[in-house]
């Protein structure tokens, strides 16, 4: 009972945090935003172009945006003595940390599923494949989340983590972004998707079950 | 809390090694309930590494700790400890009453409510103001405000006296008080002389 008290009360806590803070928000969905806007300006009068690569556009961006959002994770908690508490709470790390990320996911994932729609519509996606495009959203970018929160919580203790964090991050990005885009191209073809959604999902799932275990024991080898 | 009597922190042979330059070694010493430790050196000479060694931060390079005779991660540690560092370890975009809310969610609720600990550390009407407006003196006194309505037996505090004025130390000295009263034990660290009625003081001295 008092375990979960505290992990939603971390969740209602770093949402609230994030109320508070909107430019933290804004940043990644803004990146999102402008990239995927930028591309068609870019290529020029080519819709065939820019429909067929558009699955590719959205995923990359999206996945880059993760990246952008991911050092506000740990980022403030480490500096100002509140992952210290975290750590030393009775209850089990790995949870209270579960529950940062998915805060984290509330504030700079959903985000993204909720404006992909109409860029896609933008991009001249056909209608078919924007249902796919966002289950491969929702399924993926919470993987995108929990993952970096591995790397993030090795990398807070450093004051310069950025460049080993994308470095150590994106190698374990790639698979996802492979899977989540093929599905959104094969859709659009009408070929059958159910493999790779069933990949993404066993990501997932193995995301959620794995990724908190480790997150926990780097945050705490990083207040060492 | 009678049960608590029993509680004993014993240290065995503690060493301590940063940048191959030793800190402290063979450092031994017991706390039971009701005592306080009283940590002195100077800057450097590793007061905070031995006080995050003892909230789990840190593994001591050699010797081990107990807490009732078992190791910390076997025993009800971590449930009965409650550090107060350098670092306030509250968010500076909540109030004042959401930072309590969140401390108290995190551990267990002690005998003050959040108002009363708030009124305790003369705080009284701040519980609605954001953590960014208040001076430096009145975020220790929040910090100490989570000590008193979570329940813990040790304290773990790093000089607790700074940015605190002459009514802040004596609050402080007389809450460390009721604490040993009530079989609470404290260790700290302090540069400030400490002057506590009815309390057991050991001191150690690093260098």
């Amino acid at each position: 009972m008092s375990l979960s008290i505290a992990f939603f009360a971390i969740i209602k806590r770093d949402l609230v945090l994030a109320l508070r803070r909107r430019s933290e928000v804004a940043n990644p969905l803004l990146f999102f935003i402008l990239v995927i806007t930028l591309f068609p300006l870019g290529i020029g009068a080519q819709p065939h172009l820019l429909q067929s690569i558009a699955p590719g556009i959205i995923w990359v961006s999206a996945l880059l945006a993760a990246m952008l959002s991911l050092d506000s994770l740990f980022r403030s908690d480490f500096d100002d003595g509140s992952l210290e508490q975290i750590l030393l709470s009775a209850h089990p790390t790995s949870l209270l940390v579960l529950a940062k990320v998915i805060a984290h996911w509330l504030v700079t994932g959903l985000p993204l599923l909720i404006v992909a729609p109409l860029l896609a519509v933008f991009l001249g996606m056909p209608t078919q494949s924007i249902g796919v495009l966002l289950l491969t959203l929702l399924l993926g970018t919470p993987v995108l989340s929990l993952i970096g929160a591995i790397g993030v919580a090795l990398t807070v203790g450093l004051r310069r983590g950025g460049m080993i964090l994308s470095l150590l991050v994106l190698p374990l990005y790639v698979p996802v972004l492979i899977f989540a885009s093929n599905a959104v191209e094969m859709s659009s073809a009408g070929l059958p998707i159910q493999a790779q959604l069933n990949i993404l999902i066993s990501f997932l799932m193995m995301a959620l079950f794995l990724a908190p275990w480790p997150t926990a024991a780097a945050l705490k080898m990083s207040l060492n | 809390m009678s049960d608590t009597f029993n509680y004993v922190l014993k240290a065995n042979g503690l060493s301590c090694i940063r940048d191959d330059r030793v800190l402290f070694e063979g450092l031994s010493f017991t706390v039971s309930a009701g005592q306080v430790l009283l940590l002195e050196g100077q800057n450097g000479s590793g007061k905070t590494s031995l006080l995050r060694i003892l909230c789990g931060f840190r593994e001591p390079d050699e010797g081990e700790l107990s807490w009732c005779a078992d190791t910390l991660s076997d025993s009800s540690y971590f449930a009965d400890l409650a550090y107060v560092g350098h670092l306030e370890g509250v968010k500076k975009e909540l109030t004042v009453y959401e930072n309590l809310k969140v401390a108290l969610a995190l551990g267990q609720p002690g005998n003050y409510s959040i108002m009363d600990a708030l009124d305790r550390v003369s705080l009284t009407d701040y519980d609605e103001v954001l953590v960014q407006a208040l001076s430096a003196g009145q975020k220790r006194r929040l910090s100490l405000a989570r000590l008193l309505m979570t329940k813990n037996i040790l304290w773990i505090l790093d000089e607790p006296f700074t940015s605190l004025d002459k009514q802040g130390i004596d609050l402080i000295e007389t809450l460390m008080s009721e604490h040993c009263a009530m079989g609470g034990m404290i260790v700290l660290t302090s540069h400030h002389d400490l002057s506590i009625q009815g309390v057991d003081v050991q001191r150690i001295l690093l260098s």
